[in-house]
């Protein structure tokens, strides 16, 4: 699905990811945990190619060669992101950013079928889809961001702090979504800093550090392990 | 009373102008955060590109309604095109520049339009062909001519059209869109650069039959006319709400009534003679029903930068600026 060979990332002369590489298989669930400040943003934006100037190595998405494609190309490729603080239109209706989710998409029908889908999976969204997005609850309005991306059809998700600060009731329904989603078989690559959360999501993870991959394995070892517990779980 | 309801018809015409140059103002501005200062010389060119189409056609025999239409029908493409070129030679290449730096680009622009109209149509004042039918109404004591009604139904069919657009339409939504977070919206497949010229586009057509039809009204082209007419026009965006469309509909309405009543009045109000304090001063003058006025009704630009200057003083976002707050 995925495969990333040697992803550098540089702001002016600082690099923030220094030579990543890893492969996502079709229908998993990825975690990157991490501290603050480890590269696990930036590795999003310049997969999402956000970053045009300074991000090197390669991209391959289903095999296709994607570092020189523009921004709004991707989601045709089935490449989608949630972004860290969620990015809905404030000042769009939650009708009008889910329909911006289905932006490129010409088959009317099937939107309305997925538009139905996303309710159902999000019913207090379809109670209020004539209110603006930006008077939702920050855990409304990141089930809104997950649910946009949802209308786009992604066959990969990348997902940035989805639990950033959402009350602990929010986050686990979140999460229940996100899980939801993955057992539709779409492949997710889930950022975040709640590394317990994640790695209880995901079926195997990445441990990043500096903006280098430090350690790699199952979600269930990497959980037993004890330099994960130390740094990321609070042991 | 009958100067009155005159000038609010004198005052919703002249509105609905501003109104529909406003609005190409506050969507440029709504989109990439620029005052697109040469947006008063794309009306410009509105008119004289008219002027000229309009004249060749009466003159070749043409009757005077099928010779504005098909004025109608150059200048708007030509506009569309001229409002294209901007964004696309001055305006791209400085997206990812610090702000000043379109800004001072768009003045730039603006400079050189205005002269390239001055080597095309002469630096002197052009006339329109006055051969339309002038038909007069009679109503409440004003007299309404058939064009104030003309121009004040288009400008009105115009921002029914642009509201449609931009808030019914995919196109609108990814305008907003793209307004709001254009980072966002590209990951949706929004092809940004698209979505700012098509605003471009839109905002030049609507400044093509300003340009028009203020040409019609007045009679008179020239080269200058667009600096203070796009000057106002941002002071009713500005009035508005800069950015907010409907904003920039309210405040171009308001703005020319507010000159209107502003032009038809003033001379009332500054003549010293009605306070009776000054009598003993300007008794010569002030005898038998006589007259002192200050300021005539050739003040009236003043009152739109004098609207300008107090809304930023005292509500720097506009009438209808920002209303919606962003919760985290």
């Amino acid at each position: 699905m995925l495969a990333v060979v040697n992803l550098q990332v540089h702001y002016g002369g600082i690099a923030a990811v220094k030579g990543i590489s890893f492969a996502i298989e079709k229908g998993e669930t990825v975690a990157f945990v991490g501290a603050n400040g480890a590269g696990k943003t930036s590795m999003l934006k310049a997969l999402s190619r956000l970053l045009p100037v300074g991000t090197k190595g390669s991209i391959r998405l289903s095999g296709e060669e994607i570092i020189a494609l523009p921004t709004h190309r991707l989601i045709h490729r089935g490449l989608a992101l949630v972004p860290e603080g969620r990015g809905v239109f404030a000042r769009l209706s939650v009708a009008e950013n889910l329909a911006m989710g289905a932006y490129i998409r010409k088959d009317k029908q099937e939107i309305a079928g997925d538009l139905e889908r996303v309710y159902a999976l999000m019913p207090h969204l379809k109670a209020r889809h004539r209110q603006l997005a930006g008077t939702l609850s920050g855990g409304e309005q990141q089930m809104l961001a997950l649910g946009r991306a949802l209308m786009g059809r992604p066959q990969l998700l990348l997902l940035d702090e989805p639990s950033m600060g959402l009350a602990p009731m929010m986050v686990h329904k979140v999460f229940e979504t996100i899980r939801a989603v993955a057992a539709q078989q779409v492949t997710i690559l889930l950022v975040e800093q709640n590394a317990k959360l994640a790695l209880e999501t995901a079926s195997r993870g990445y441990v990043m550090e500096s903006g280098r991959i430090t350690l790699t394995d199952s979600s269930t070892n990497l959980l037993a392990d004890p330099r994960v517990r130390q740094a990321y779980l609070g042991e | 009373m009958d100067i009155f309801f005159q000038q609010i018809v004198n005052g919703l015409t002249l509105g609905s102008l501003y109104a529909i140059v406003a609005l190409g103002y506050t969507m440029v501005y709504g989109i990439i955060q620029l005052i697109n200062f040469a947006h008063g010389e794309v009306v410009m060119f509105g008119a004289m590109i008219a002027l000229s189409v309009v004249s060749t056609a009466s003159g070749s025999g043409f009757p005077p309604l099928a010779a504005v239409l098909v004025g109608i029908l150059a200048a708007i493409p030509a506009c569309m095109t001229l409002g294209y070129l901007l964004e696309r030679v001055a305006y791209r290449p400085l997206r990812r520049a610090p702000r000043l730096a379109p800004l001072i680009t768009a003045i730039g622009m603006s400079i050189v339009l205005q002269q390239v109209a001055m080597m095309i149509w002469s630096r002197n004042v052009l006339s329109f062909p006055q051969n339309l039918p002038v038909i007069l109404y009679e109503v409440a004591g004003a007299s309404i001519s058939a064009l104030q009604i003309a121009i004040i139904g288009l400008c009105l069919t115009m921002m029914a059209g642009l509201a449609f657009v931009v808030y019914r339409t995919r196109l609108g939504a990814a305008m907003r869109a793209t307004a709001e977070n254009p980072e966002i919206a590209r990951l949706m497949g929004v092809d940004v650069d698209r979505v700012i010229a098509a605003t471009f586009v839109i905002g030049a057509a609507l400044a093509a039959v300003a340009g028009l039809l203020v040409g019609i009204y007045y009679g008179l082209a020239h080269y200058t006319m667009g600096a203070t007419l796009g000057m106002k026009a941002f002071s009713a965006a500005v009035l508005g709400g800069i950015g907010n469309i409907p904003g920039a509909m309210v405040g171009g309405i308001l703005l020319g009534l507010v000159e209107a009543l502003g032009a038809g009045y003033i001379g009332d109000f500054t003549d010293l003679c009605q306070y009776g304090i000054f009598d003993a001063i300007f008794q010569a003058r002030c005898a038998d029903g006589g007259n002192l006025v200050l300021f005539g009704s050739n003040y009236q630009d003043v009152f739109a930068f004098v609207v300008l200057i107090l809304v930023l003083v005292f509500r720097p976002s506009g009438l209808l600026g920002e209303r919606v707050a962003e919760r985290a």
